[in-house]
């Protein structure tokens, strides 16, 4: 039976790991390498990597930084961060990366994800979605504000469409809030679409990722806990096993 | 030597570095002419059946396959779509021909069930315990699956054959005689594949 994966997201500014609040506070936590050595050591099922300022400033993830994470590590690794060229998602997965996460790019030029699926596999090509919640509705967050001349529903069906392999929700609203995820979220777009999807913010502690690992998502996707508190990922496996969710 | 076969479809570092990390020495490769001499061969395999299956007929690596594979009984390994060439046809991007070394046609995972997550994405288990390429391996490991195509073996006389479940029976490891097959990728199933490379580099 295919388990539910537990995947620590790794947030960078280009240089240093971050974690965030909303996606505005910020604290610096260090080196990337060190921290993705660290979780390797754990045995993580997945990880994923985001430099959340590649866009704003104009450039793509840095690969040496890439290169180095992949050099001891034996499991997938998604890379997201400024891509909007063929040739960025060459680099990156040259450099070790097995897929990588597309966000404000595609909002803007839909067909890169078609083109991107057909050259690399649609495997390769993780389409990333922030989501804002308000008065219990969902929309786009897209380069610092709300869009709302596109409806989340529509583009994640859309997304899948044109070739996307999975799906990662980032929930900005509860982002490092550390008061639960959105579980209505995660569940409306996992019943929305039929690719994987990772759902990502306002986990707090191992049950609060059993809650989200209950609906259909494939992943629960989990930042701040890992930095600050004592809980592991495989804290968060324990947790899902106990409520009866297949993990590895 | 063991020789891993690149046909520049895709990515294919990662399975070095995991053969790198295992300490054996080996060598990359890209002309059939280049695949003499192998005491083993591993073919990656990452894009998709169609580009994979071109680059193999029409470079001739086919023929370099045949000789070594079905003439000089080398070990082969083939992972993921490397797997899947091993049958006789895929139909990812039309209809392709595929090596015919096991008798099996690819088709798509969800064929019957559509409402199945596709691709198959993420750790499954493998019951492969009495077989060579899962020694040391306990029941119910899991491996790294990612894939939207399947084998679909129609004649499994003389076969071994280790199935994970996703929806149905999937074919995760196929065997016929020195000729060997995972649809997972051991390169990055952490321990558990890393074990499972080094039993094909020292066992076979």
């Amino acid at each position: 039976m295919l388990r539910k994966r537990i995947i620590p997201i790794v947030l960078l500014d280009g240089f240093s790991v971050l974690k965030t609040i909303n996606f505005k506070q910020r604290r610096n936590l260090g080196s990337p390498i060190t921290v993705a050595r660290t979780y390797n050591t754990r045995n993580v099922d997945e990880l994923v990597l985001l430099d959340i300022d590649a866009t704003k400033q104009g450039r793509a993830i840095d690969k040496f930084t890439i290169s180095e994470i992949a050099q001891d590590c034996f499991m997938p690794l998604t890379v997201g961060g400024g891509i909007s060229s063929i040739k960025d998602i060459q680099d990156l997965l040259t450099r070790g990366a097995d897929k990588v996460a597309i966000n404000s790019y595609v909002i803007e030029k839909p067909s890169f994800i078609k083109e991107a699926s057909s050259i690399f596999g649609s495997q390769c090509i993780v389409v990333s979605v922030d989501v804002i919640e308000e008065e219990g509705k969902f929309y786009i967050f897209s380069r610092g504000e709300i869009n709302r001349n596109l409806e989340l529903i529509y583009w994640i069906k859309h997304a899948e469409e044109l070739g996307a392999g999975e799906l990662l929700i980032n929930n900005v609203t509860r982002d490092g809030m550390m008061e639960g995820g959105g579980v209505e979220l995660a569940a409306l777009v996992a019943s929305s679409v039929s690719i994987p999807v990772i759902y990502v913010g306002g986990i707090s502690c191992p049950e609060d990722a059993a809650l989200i690992g209950r609906t259909d998502v494939s992943a629960v996707g989990i930042s701040s806990i890992f930095h600050f508190t004592d809980y592991t990922p495989n804290d968060c496996r324990v947790a899902l096993a106990k409520a009866n969710i297949p993990v590895r | 030597m063991l020789k891993i076969v690149d046909l520049q479809v895709g990515n294919i570092g990662s399975v070095i570095k995991a053969v790198k990390f295992l300490g054996v020495d080996y060598e990359l490769i890209t002309t059939p002419e280049q695949l003499v001499g192998a005491s083993k061969i591993i073919l990656p395999g990452v894009g998709s059946f169609a580009s994979a299956s071109e680059k193999m007929f029409t470079s001739g690596f086919n023929e370099a396959f045949d000789e070594q594979v079905l003439t000089l009984k080398v070990p082969v390994l083939g992972i993921c779509v490397g797997m899947q060439l091993l049958a006789n046809q895929g139909v990812e991007g039309g209809s392709h021909k595929g090596l015919g070394y096991i008798d099996a046609s690819v088709e798509r995972i969800n064929s019957f069930d559509r409402t199945l997550t596709v691709p198959h994405m993420g750790w499954n288990d493998v019951n492969g315990k009495e077989l060579t390429l899962f020694d040391g391996i306990e029941n119910e490991s899991c491996f790294y699956f990612v894939h939207s195509y399947a084998m679909r073996i129609t004649n499994s006389q003389g076969l071994d054959i280790a199935f994970t479940d996703y929806g149905e029976d999937v074919v995760a490891y196929v065997r016929n005689d020195n000729i060997h097959g995972a649809q997972f990728h051991p390169e990055k199933s952490q321990s558990v594949g890393l074990r499972f490379l080094r039993n094909f580099i020292e066992l076979c």
